[in-house]
Formats: structure tokens, C-alpha cells, sequence
């Protein structure tokens, strides 16, 4: 029996949307009681958190490790430590590897890999297609039985609505959650920006913020015909929130999340053809930008992800419609997350409740929270803590980081899985 | 000094008064060009590469001629049927282009933005040729000089640029140096070729050609550019010539001493009318060609004099 102490802490609780001093007693690898003072506890290692931050860790959803196919750009290893080291004590894989993990067999050696490197939580999902290609379903319940969270073709849009029909039905009669990434295929189709002066400027090809909308609202008639679990993967957005607010109203299964990267940057931030910024969907204007952040505050999206998606130089030292997108995120999504706090448009319960409550009630698991019995996935922070990003230093394979030299709050002091410390200094 | 440009990769980066410097240099290079003197003392010593990831048969021509009657060892290179085909990328052919140690690199290239990312790469002045739909800096130079000498002033004049916007990059380059120099834009086009956004630049839009071209001192033509095009813009080029080509119905709501101009090639009977383009009263065009030249050398001889100077300053410290 062990036991650990956490003393005076300033615990964020993302259930009942607290934000106090007090202590955490964990045994076990599970979170035992909260205390507003300190209790005297026979045996219990003590750590002091000299005031700082005590939350539950983050869950986050969408991940890519690039195992199997591109190790060179991301392993289980590297993307494990820098989870451990960003705060992030389950990251939630995605499938759109090389091969898709579309089989068992795949996510059984995903699940291997995970567990001999990753000293987070790994939980894997599958394609929802064979191949991601949109055509015929997966099996949903032997990939469910093997240890599959989640079904999504990441950033594939099934275009058939027969095939994705079907695929959600079937879903839905396992309890399975299907994850959609809300693009309208033909609109977006070639796109690099978002449509708008910007775009013109730079003489891009861009794609209308309108195109998340119309997808969206396709994905919702689906649901309404099929009943079944869906997550948005990113709502980036203005327009497309009173269509995901009147889902949710009209009792559908449906949550969204959200990327740190268009809660934080803008179109703007592209600039001079800088291809780090390259994300997909495209970063977006600033109305929308805020627009997206007040949605997160209000809980109307659920949760925020880092969309890690790690790249090679040689994939992004290219001319930018050719260059690949996406851009790293485990170990900046906090302190980007954090400039939501430092500008006053979130307090940290509530970001909490979308880096770490909602992420596990939606995969219906007991972390995400300061309770009796919830695993003692932990960590300690301290929000207002400076730095300047170096990308050299993450511990990402790949360094295509859109902060890279930005000027952050917010360190991760230390971090905990089952009660093991895995981050920081004892 | 009044250019202080290292490279002249748009019209974006440009000063006012960078870009009077290099009209008054490119006008009397026009002068000396049409009196047969020749100043091949300017580059001499000097490397010009071309290097073009897309097919031009004029502007190559033209920045060709600017460098040799300048005096500089020109080198073509012809990027299509080269090395990308082999998978190089874009910055180990630019590494590879660095170590022959080039002082000028004229450069086009299929994407916006690749000239810029090459330059960064280089230790030479490079020439922006035309980046995708981004910007063709020595047309928009060349049409300022052809509508500075046919007007006599290239400010407060009312402009019309009319046609495929949305693929121009010799638009975006003229906009920006049109509005630089305190014009009034009326940009022309069907909507699905108009890009978003383009009130903001302080143009006005307009979709109809007869309101769009009144009172213009100047109707600037683009080209359709059907490679460019990936799906249904327009629904047919007869339809097209029928509401927005240039013939001389429509030229009649202009001023009347108002100047036609075109970057070429010309589809005619697609954007513009062949008399119109013939007509010696209206047409600039081929001005336009003989001041690419002109503006050319001009651009060239101002990046060289930069060169030289930071390669003297480089040289002085160690």
C-alpha cells in the first residue's frame, strides 16, 4: 500500500468548477479524498505543491503517433515523453498511420508498441473504413473488442453518405463512438487558407469557413436518421456553432472539440508563407477565432486537443500549397491553453473541463477528475511560470511547432499516471 | 540611395520612392535602348540565371535581353524538364544553384510564395518572374512605365483592371503598386473570378463591364487563364467574350483618350476584341513589351549596385 499526499495545493476541479487550496490523497494509484487542509496521513509521502496548480491530467484526443509507417517523424517513445512532459496522461491515437489501423491485427501491434514505450496512457483508435477510403466499414466490434476507443477516418471525410450511414448505424448498435472531421470534401477540395483578404493577398488557394458548416450539418441529419455517438474532431468556426448548439439542444449524441492551435493563432499568423502554421482545417479569422474560445467557455465545445500531428522538415520546407499539414501540440497544448487564463476568456475549471473532464466522460472513462476511486492521473503546474519556446528542445521527434519562439506561460512541474510519477523531479 | 530592396520578390515590400527610382532608371534605359546605346558595362562580370518551373516564352525573352544588353553572362535553365521531375525539392535545387555561386536569379514558379522560400536559400539578388497567384512585380514596374509615359503621371488616374483576377498574380501586383501610388482601382469581374476580400484593398468592385470602365483613363486586360483552371468558372468562353471582353461598345464608357493594355498573350476574341488590340490610337501592348525590357535592366542594374555594395561591406570587415 502506498500512499501520497499532495499539500497544499491549489486543486482545479473540473467537476464541481472549483478552483482552492487544499490537498489530495492518493493511494494506490487512485485518488482516495480531497481535503481543504492538510490531513495527517500515517505513512503518506508528502509533496508539497507550494501553492501551485493540482489538476487532473490531460486526455487528449487525436493524437498521431506515427507508428506504424513514419517512426522517423514520431514513435510511442518519443510522443510518451513529451505527453509526460506537456501534462498529457492519456493521448488517444488516430489511425490514419501507414497502414490505417483498420484491422485488429494493426491495433494489436500499436497496443504492443504503446505499451512497451509510452509511459502515458495510450488508448488507440480505428478507421471507421477499410483504408480510410470511405468505402466499406471496419469491423467496428472486433476492432471495439480489441481495445479501439473511437472510430474515425481523421481527416477523411466519407463522402458516400450510404457508406457512412451505415457505418454510423452499425456504430450505434455497439455503443461505439465515430469521430468526423467536418470539411465539406468538394469546397475545401485543394484549399491551403481560409478564404478572405488574406488568401487574396498571399494568392492562395482558399476555402470558405462555410464548408465546416455544411459539413457539420450533413453529419447531423446523419445522426438524427441513425442515432448514433458522434464527436466532431474540430469546430474552428462562428458559423457553424448554431447548427452544433441546435444538435445538442435537440438532444443528439453529438460533442465537439477543438484544436489549441485555432484557439490561440489566426490567419494572419501564416504571414510570409510560414508552412508551420499550415494546420487542417486552415487556421481561421480572428472573429471566428473568439468566436470558437467563447464557445469553449460557455461548454457548447466540449473539448480542447492538441491535433499533435508531427511533420519533417523535408514534409514542410516546401512551397506552402505543397508543404503537409499539421503541427505538433503535446507539450505546448497547456501553455497555449493557459493564454486563454492569462486573457481572462476562461478560468481554469472550465479549461480543465474541456482538456480533461469532458475528453474521458466522452470516452466513458473514470480519469478527468478530483474524485473518490478516478485513477490518480496528475499534475502539477504552474500557470504563470515564463518561457520562450525553443523548438529544438521537444521532445517531439518532429519540431514543427507554430510557437517556436513564442513567448508562453505555464510549466508542467510534475506529472503522475496511476499515482507514478513519470514527469519532473521527485 | 533611394532602392534599398536585396531582392525583388513583389511589389508588397516596395517604397513609393523605390519604385519612382526604378521608373526614372527604366525610362531612360527606353530611351537608350530605342537609340541603339548600349551599356554593357553594367553587369558585366556578373551571372544571370533564369531559372523558370513554368513555361514563358516573353518574360524569359525579356529579362534575357535586359541581362545580356546589360552585359551579364546569362544562363537559361529550364525547370520543367529538370531535376523536380527527378524529386528534387525546391531548396536543394536552389543549394545547388547557390554553390554555382549566380549574382542574379530570376525565378518562376507554379507556387505563391516559392520565390520567396528560395531566396531566403541564396546568397544572390533574386527577380520574382511570377509566383503562382501571388505577384509578377517587373509587369506591374512595366505597366506603371507604359501608363507613366502615355499619361504623363502615374498618380490619381482611375484604373480598371478587368478579367481573371482571381488567377493574377500580375493583378495583385498591379493593385498593390497602382495603390501605392494613389490610383483609383476598379477591379472587373465575373464573381467566381473575383477573390474575396477585395474591397479591403481599397479597390472598387464591379461585376458589370460597362459601369466598371466609366470614365477609366486606363482599362488594364488579364488574361483568361484556363490552365489555371480547375472546374467551371465561367460556363463558356463565347459567353464570356459577350460580357466582359473588351470591344469597342464597351470601350466607348471609358474616357475617350482612355489607353488599353494587356500583360499577353492575348486569347482574342476571349478577353479582348483583335481591333481593339490593334488599334494604335488605344493599344499599348506592344509598349507594354518594349518597356518590359526597359524595366528589366533597370531592376536588375539597382540589385546589382545593392550586391556590390554588401559584397564591398561584407569584404571591408574581414
Amino acid at each position: 500500500m502506498t500512499d501520497l499526499l499532495f499539500t497544499n495545493a491549489r486543486l482545479i476541479d473540473p467537476v464541481a468548477l472549483t478552483d482552492s487550496i487544499g490537498a489530495l490523497h492518493v493511494r494506490d494509484g487512485k485518488i482516495v479524498e480531497k481535503f481543504e487542509t492538510t490531513p495527517a496521513i500515517e505513512g503518506a509521502t508528502v509533496i508539497d505543491c507550494d501553492g501551485k496548480c493540482l489538476a487532473p491530467g490531460i486526455i487528449d484526443i487525436g493524437v498521431k503517433v506515427s507508428e506504424p509507417g513514419e517512426r522517423h517523424k514520431e514513435s510511442f517513445s518519443s510522443a510518451g515523453r513529451a505527453a509526460a512532459a506537456g501534462g498529457v496522461t492519456t493521448i488517444v491515437t488516430r489511425p490514419d498511420t501507414i497502414p490505417s489501423i483498420d484491422t485488429p491485427e494493426i491495433l494489436e501491434f500499436v497496443e504492443r508498441r504503446a505499451q512497451a514505450d509510452a509511459p502515458v496512457h495510450v488508448l488507440p483508435m480505428a478507421a471507421l473504413t477499410k483504408g480510410r477510403e470511405g468505402r466499406e466499414m471496419t469491423e467496428i466490434g472486433f476492432l471495439q473488442d480489441a481495445g479501439a476507443v473511437a472510430f474515425s477516418d481523421a481527416d477523411r471525410v466519407i463522402t458516400d453518405t450510404k457508406v457512412f450511414s451505415r457505418a454510423l448505424t452499425y456504430a450505434r448498435s455497439l455503443d461505439a463512438l465515430v469521430i468526423g472531421h467536418t470539411q465539406d470534401p468538394g469546397l475545401s477540395n485543394g484549399a491551403a487558407v481560409t478564404s478572405g483578404k488574406f488568401a487574396s493577398l498571399r494568392g492562395l488557394p482558399g476555402v470558405s469557413p462555410m464548408a465546416e458548416r455544411m459539413a457539420l450539418d450533413r453529419d447531423i441529419a446523419l445522426l438524427e436518421m441513425t442515432g448514433a455517438r458522434y464527436h466532431a474532431s474540430q469546430i474552428t468556426t462562428a458559423r457553424a456553432l448554431p447548427a452544433l448548439e441546435r444538435a445538442k439542444r435537440n438532444g443528439l449524441n453529438i460533442t465537439a472539440g477543438v484544436s489549441v492551435h485555432h484557439l490561440t493563432l489566426n490567419e494572419m499568423d501564416v504571414a510570409d508563407y510560414r508552412t508551420f502554421f499550415k494546420v487542417k482545417p486552415p487556421l481561421r479569422s480572428e472573429e471566428d477565432r473568439l468566436a470558437v474560445v467563447q464557445a469553449v467557455a460557455d461548454g457548447l465545445i466540449d473539448i480542447i486537443c492538441s491535433m499533435h500531428t508531427p511533420q519533417d522538415e523535408e514534409s514542410k520546407r516546401l512551397p506552402y500549397e505543397e508543404a503537409a499539414s499539421g503541427a505538433v501540440g503535446l507539450e505546448t497544448l497547456l501553455p497555449a491553453a493557459l493564454r486563454l487564463y492569462h486573457a481572462e476568456m476562461i478560468d481554469l475549471p472550465r479549461l480543465f473541463r474541456a482538456l480533461s473532464l469532458n475528453p474521458a466522460r466522452l470516452l466513458q472513462l473514470d480519469a478527468g477528475r478530483l474524485l473518490e476511486g478516478a485513477p490518480a492521473d496528475l499534475i502539477l503546474f504552474d500557470p504563470d511560470a515564463p518561457f520562450q519556446l525553443d523548438r529544438s528542445k521537444l521532445l517531439s521527434k518532429s519540431k514543427n511547432t507554430p510557437f517556436d519562439g513564442a513567448r508562453m506561460q505555464g510549466k508542467v512541474i510534475g506529472t503522475w499516471v496511476s499515482g507514478e510519477r513519470i514527469w519532473g523531479n521527485a | 540611395m533611394t532602392f534599398r530592396a536585396k531582392h525583388l520578390l513583389g511589389i508588397e515590400h516596395l517604397h513609393p520612392t523605390e519604385i519612382t527610382t526604378l521608373l526614372d532608371l527604366a525610362d531612360s534605359y527606353a530611351e537608350h535602348n530605342r537609340k541603339g546605346i548600349a551599356h554593357r558595362d553594367v553587369l558585366a562580370g556578373l551571372t544571370q540565371i533564369n531559372m523558370f518551373f513554368e513555361n514563358s516564352t516573353r518574360t524569359q525573352s525579356s529579362f534575357e535581353l535586359a541581362g545580356k544588353r546589360l552585359g551579364a553572362d546569362v544562363m537559361n535553365m529550364g525547370m520543367q524538364a529538370s531535376s523536380i521531375k527527378k524529386g528534387e525539392t525546391l531548396i536543394d535545387t536552389a543549394l545547388t544553384l547557390n554553390a554555382m555561386r549566380p549574382d542574379l536569379l530570376v525565378v518562376r514558379h507554379p507556387h505563391s510564395g516559392a520565390v520567396d522560400l528560395l531566396a531566403q536559400k541564396v546568397n544572390c539578388a533574386v527577380l520574382n518572374a511570377g509566383d503562382g497567384k501571388h505577384e509578377h512585380p517587373t509587369q506591374a514596374l512595366l505597366d506603371a512605365l507604359t501608363i507613366r509615359r502615355a499619361k504623363g503621371r502615374l498618380h490619381r488616374l482611375s484604373i480598371a483592371i478587368c478579367g481573371d483576377i482571381s488567377h493574377s498574380r500580375v493583378a495583385r501586383s498591379n493593385i498593390m503598386l497602382l495603390g501605392k501610388m494613389e490610383n483609383r482601382i476598379r477591379l472587373i469581374a465575373p464573381p467566381t473570378l473575383m477573390p474575396s476580400g477585395m474591397a479591403d484593398f481599397g479597390c472598387e468592385v464591379f461585376e458589370n463591364m460597362e459601369e466598371g470602365l466609366k470614365d477609366v483613363d486606363v482599362v488594364m486586360m488579364l488574361r483568361l487563364q484556363k490552365e489555371r483552371m480547375d472546374g467551371g468558372f465561367i460556363p463558356s468562353e463565347r459567353e464570356y467574350f459577350h460580357r466582359y471582353g473588351l470591344d469597342a461598345e464597351k470601350l466607348a464608357h471609358a474616357k475617350s483618350d482612355a489607353i488599353v493594355m494587356h500583360p499577353g498573350p492575348m486569347n482574342r476574341g476571349v478577353e479582348i476584341d483583335g481591333t481593339i488590340a490593334d488599334d494604335i490610337n488605344r493599344s499599348v501592348i506592344q509598349e507594354q513589351v518594349e518597356m518590359g525590357v526597359a524595366v528589366r535592366m533597370a531592376a536588375m542594374d539597382l540589385l546589382a549596385q545593392n550586391l556590390r555594395a554588401s559584397r564591398s561591406a561584407q569584404t571591408q570587415m574581414v
